[in-house]
């Protein structure tokens, strides 16, 4: 089957979430393009699996989901943390690690 | 019990002595750690007797020995047992070393009394019989070794008994490296043994050897040479020879001990033991008698002027000891041997009959102080002529027949050798001559201030102070005790050294030229392979170096007579005419400062370089400048750290995509 326009959406999604990363400043939007781009990457290896007719692609699939997942709780538990120290919720404020 | 049994009981009686003195001290009262001491000696001369017994009732050629406990060590294709060679030399070696040490033990239970390290003392002499007890029966290299170490672990630890005498740790520290210096010449010999002829064993060795080296082949010059610098350095030979002397820091029986029994000889017995491959290598041999030799007649000149008796007799010992190296690497070892044996007798007997003296006259040690104790100290005074008159070989006496036997034979293997036997008559009359400097100066003469006290019945006492530097001490551990002991009034002592007395006197009955040559026949089963054993002197040569020797013994002490007694005051004026030559023969041939210049200055100058110089330049330049540029480094690329996440998100995208582009275009 032809994936050309799976993969032009996935790469689309994927440019999406690489510019809100770049050009937000809210973390918590930032998350929630890192989760974009996660997808977009999940929805090309679907593609992929299914123009090479097997299961590896779906099964790295349900992996990116479970790193996503895993990616959120930390995430969302920095931004809780950072919310309840009364932080600057500004990634461009925050950075006490500049050499 | 066979010989080798016994043998092992030999070794265990001191160990277990030194063991049980050296962690029960606390429970031994009084002078029972002196008399457990001694015993466990004496019963290893005993021990050593059966072991003589059993090897005699072997049959002749059964007479070597070699038995194992255990492995030592074994690594790789090395096996080493813990080994011990029994045969007639090492027997020899046991009843000489065990005999003296029993009286030297037997002595020093009286004449350390009141010594607060009394205990430690006797634990310490104990591990010293059993160290040179591991060194003569070693039976193979690595065994040899250990016991060699031991002996100069011992030594170290004895000579710097009183070790709150600060003179006295310098001289341990010095009799230390010195000694270091042979064991490192000993061990790189044994490797070298090992390289070429792939064993440890002694009698393996000596087999191999004589199967793959030709005479004079370089490797078996090289193994003897570096043999001897460990044996000359254990038996104070020239240039390794500066520690003897001051070893006379320790009490006076560890100098004896040292002197007679163990130490010192034990150079003797590793050239008369490895006698295959100094046969294999007749320069390193002949080197070894001509260091032997010039040992002899320097420190024979260097007893002439020295004053501290008890340094005297030190210098005597390196003296004979010359004596016994040119006799075992000529070929003489039966002779070598056997005045090894008689020199333990009476050199064990001088100074058991100095420390007497030296006790008498309250701790001083110079004999400008001493005269006239022959009322005072009949016995001691007595004993100290006997010795005398063995050290100088007067006719009779143990050393006559020892010395000239060694001098006879050099004369007969002719030609070169003559060099040996016209020396060894030389320093045969020098001997004769300081050993009555001794005699006459103590025992004749006006009696000395301590001397009249003690005829009164009073032992002069003093404020204890280091005889050597004059500074005031105390008498607690560390330092010697505060009682004085002389021969007279201590049974122990005495017997000692009426035991040395006698066997002074007829210990050379036992190989009288023409006579009997019991020794030559024991040792036959050990040396028969060698090529000097034909090499006999007829008894007519014999008696005739006998009586050249007797004739140069009675001259030397007859000028003994003349100088100190007959004209006391010649010497003083001759020492004033001959100023140069009494400096140079006082400051000992300036030896000391020798080995300054050539050994301790260059070292320390090049450390003080090294230290100025390259540790300041180099070193120091490396560190700071590889600190420099980690630094400088570091600076340069901080700026990328920003902090700025969003920046660091750019820089993962942006290298992503440059990647992506890279393979892209590297795919089409």
């Amino acid at each position: 089957m032809d994936i050309t326009w799976y993969l032009v959406l996935s790469g689309l999604l994927f440019a999406i979430g690489a510019c809100g990363v770049l050009l937000r400043r809210s973390p918590l939007v930032i998350l929630l393009c890192l989760e974009l781009m996660l997808n977009a990457g999940s929805l090309a290896l679907i593609a992929f699996s299914r123009a090479h007719d097997n299961q590896d692609g779906h099964v790295f699939a349900i992996v990116v989901m479970v790193v996503a997942a895993c990616e959120v709780v930390v995430g969302l538990g920095l931004i809780v943390a950072m919310f309840r120290r009364r932080l600057p919720l500004d990634v461009d404020q925050i950075r006490v690690l500049r050499g | 019990m066979s010989a080798s049994d016994f043998a092992w009981l030999v070794l265990l009686l001191p160990l277990a002595g030194s063991m049980v003195i050296a962690l029960g001290w606390r429970a031994l009262p009084g002078r029972t750690a002196g008399y457990l001491g001694t015993a466990s000696i004496g019963l290893a001369f005993a021990c050593s007797l059966g072991a003589l017994i059993s090897l005699l009732g072997e049959p002749h050629d059964a007479r070597q020995i070699a038995d194992s406990l255990y492995d030592y060590a074994s690594a790789a294709s090395l096996e080493i047992p813990l080994e011990i060679l029994v045969d007639p030399l090492s027997v020899f070696m046991c009843l000489v070393v065990t005999g003296v040490s029993t009286l030297i033990h037997l002595y020093s239970v009286a004449y350390m009394d009141s010594d607060a390290g009394y205990r430690r003392f006797f634990a310490l002499l104990n591990f010293f019989v059993f160290s040179m007890l591991v060194l003569v029966l070693a039976g193979n290299f690595v065994v040899l070794i250990v016991g060699w170490a031991f002996v100069g672990f011992a030594s170290y630890a004895l000579i710097s008994f009183w070790y709150r005498r600060e003179t006295a740790t310098r001289a341990g520290m010095k009799a230390f490296v010195i000694n270091v210096v042979g064991d490192v010449g000993l061990v790189i010999a044994a490797f070298l043994v090992f390289r070429e002829l792939g064993t440890f064993g002694f009698l393996e060795s000596f087999e191999a050897a004589r199967e793959t080296f030709s005479t004079n082949e370089g490797t078996v010059v090289a193994i003897c040479l570096l043999m001897l610098v460990g044996a000359f350095a254990k038996s104070a030979q020239l240039p390794l020879h500066t520690w003897l002397p001051d070893a006379m820091e320790g009490p006076t029986p560890v100098s004896a001990l040292i002197h007679a029994a163990t130490m010192v000889t034990a150079g003797v017995y590793l050239i008369a033991r490895m006698f295959p491959f100094f046969e294999l290598a007749p320069t390193a041999a002949d080197i070894s008698a001509f260091i032997g030799l010039a040992t002899l007649v320097v420190a024979a000149t260097i007893a002439l002027v020295v004053t501290d008796l008890k340094r005297i007799i030190a210098y005597s010992t390196m003296s004979q000891i010359g004596y016994m190296v040119v006799g075992v690497s000529i070929g003489a070892y039966g002779a070598g041997l056997f005045h090894l044996m008689t020199h333990a007798f009476f050199k064990a007997l001088l100074f058991m009959a100095a420390g007497s003296v030296i006790a008498a006259i309250a701790g001083r040690q110079s004999i400008d102080g001493m005269s006239g104790f022959r009322r005072a100290l009949p016995l001691t005074s007595g004993l100290l002529i006997v010795g005398a008159l063995a050290l100088a070989g007067f006719p009779g006496m143990s050393g006559f027949f020892s010395k000239d036997e060694i001098l006879v034979f050099a004369a007969e293997r002719g030609g070169m050798y003559w060099i040996f036997a016209i020396g060894g008559y030389v320093a045969a009359f020098l001997t004769a001559f300081y050993a009555f400097r001794i005699g006459f100066r103590v025992v004749l003469g006006e009696p000395c201030p301590e001397a009249r006290e003690l005829e009164r019945g009073h032992l002069a006492h003093a404020d204890p102070v280091n005889p050597l530097t004059g500074e005031p001490e105390d008498t607690e551990v560390g330092f010697p005790g505060p009682e004085h002991h002389i021969a007279e009034r201590a049974r122990p002592m005495a017997i000692a050294m009426g035991a040395l007395g006698l066997l002074s006197v007829i210990g050379g009955a036992l190989q009288i030229p023409g006579v009997s040559a019991g020794l030559e026949h024991f040792f036959e089963p050990t040396f028969e392979e060698s090529a000097f054993h034909e090499v006999i002197p007829s008894s007519g040569s014999a008696w005739l170096g006998l009586a050249v020797g007797g004739a140069v013994a009675i001259a030397g002490i007859a000028l003994a007579y003349l100088l100190y007694v007959a004209r006391p005051g010649v010497t003083a004026r001759l020492a004033e005419r001959l100023s140069g030559v009494h400096r140079f023969l006082f400051n000992r041939w300036y030896f000391d400062q020798l080995q300054d210049a050539l050994v301790y200055r260059p070292l320390v100058g090049a450390g003080r370089f090294a230290n100025a110089v390259f540790e300041r330049f180099v070193v120091n330049g490396i560190v700071q400048g590889t600190v420099g540029v980690v630094r400088g480094a570091g600076s340069a690329v901080r700026g990328a750290q920003s902090g700025f996440v969003r920046g660091y998100a750019l820089l993962l995208v942006g290298g992503f995509t440059a990647l992506g582009v890279y393979f892209l275009a590297a795919a089409s």
